[in-house]
């Protein structure tokens, strides 16, 4: 069944490019807060959901595949996060240094924070 | 409307994703090429869209859809993250050190490296 978990990522890689592309419509400025939000809470997911016992013992492979590569995998991006970057760098280099520090550093909080969250829930 | 193209390329972007994951069996290096490849190619769309070159239509599929979903900074996040609690911090300063600058400096230098049109040469 290896088509059937190809198709389930690609639908849910549907979602999170939604998800994702109504974030940008909804926060509109001139500077990357859409990317770095969708980054952040993406983090943050997908280390829940990885490490949470209860969730990896519910649903089928297929499906945590289907959120984890799928939605939230495609929810967040880099390749936008790179070109923004480049483009502050024409406007002013401290602009760019700090979305890259602040991205790299609220990224792993919030992959931490995922994590430590998941590994307190109690085991039912 | 818009939305239509940017499901088109979301599918097609993360099945592209999931696929170098599956062929480098998760190792760094899949998410690795999935983001500097991706990152070249937005770059290279980004600086088309911005010159009015590209159709709306492309820039929806490939470049929001398609690029947005082939790469990945949650999956980047936490495979930085899992090497840090394995105590694998050069792993980790150098996966995230390499990954920032290819890919900056490709996308610089797409950005910033003009290239001669027809009439300028010899």
């Amino acid at each position: 069944m290896r088509v059937n978990i190809y198709f389930a990522v690609g639908l849910g890689g549907i979602i999170g490019s939604l998800a994702r592309y109504m974030v940008s419509l909804l926060i509109h400025s001139e500077l990357p807060y859409a990317t770095f939000s969708v980054n952040i809470i993406g983090c943050f997911l997908l280390s829940f959901i990885m490490h949470h016992r209860k969730i990896k013992r519910t649903f089928s492979t297929t499906v945590l595949t289907a959120v984890q590569t799928g939605v939230i995998g495609s929810f967040t991006t880099f390749s936008t996060f790179t070109t923004e970057t480049i483009e502050l760098v024409n406007q002013h280099i401290f602009l760019a240094l700090s979305y890259i520090l602040l991205s790299i550093f609220c990224g792993l909080f919030g992959n931490y924070l995922g994590y430590q969250c998941a590994s307190k829930q109690v085991d039912v | 409307m818009s939305a239509i193209f940017v499901a088109i390329g979301g599918f097609f972007g993360s099945i592209l994703r999931y696929y170098l994951s599956h062929l480098f069996h998760k190792q760094l290096i899949g998410t690795w090429i999935a983001n500097i490849t991706g990152s070249v190619l937005l770059g290279l769309l980004v600086k088309l869209h911005v010159g009015h070159v590209l159709p709306e239509v492309a820039w929806y599929i490939f470049g929001v859809g398609f690029c947005g979903a082939y790469t990945t900074f949650s999956t980047f996040g936490n495979e930085t993250m899992q090497l840090l609690l394995d105590k694998h911090y050069i792993k980790a300063f150098s996966y995230v050190f390499i990954s920032l600058f290819v890919s900056l400096l490709l996308v610089y230098a797409i950005f910033n490296i003009s290239f001669p049109t027809r009439h300028e040469l010899p």
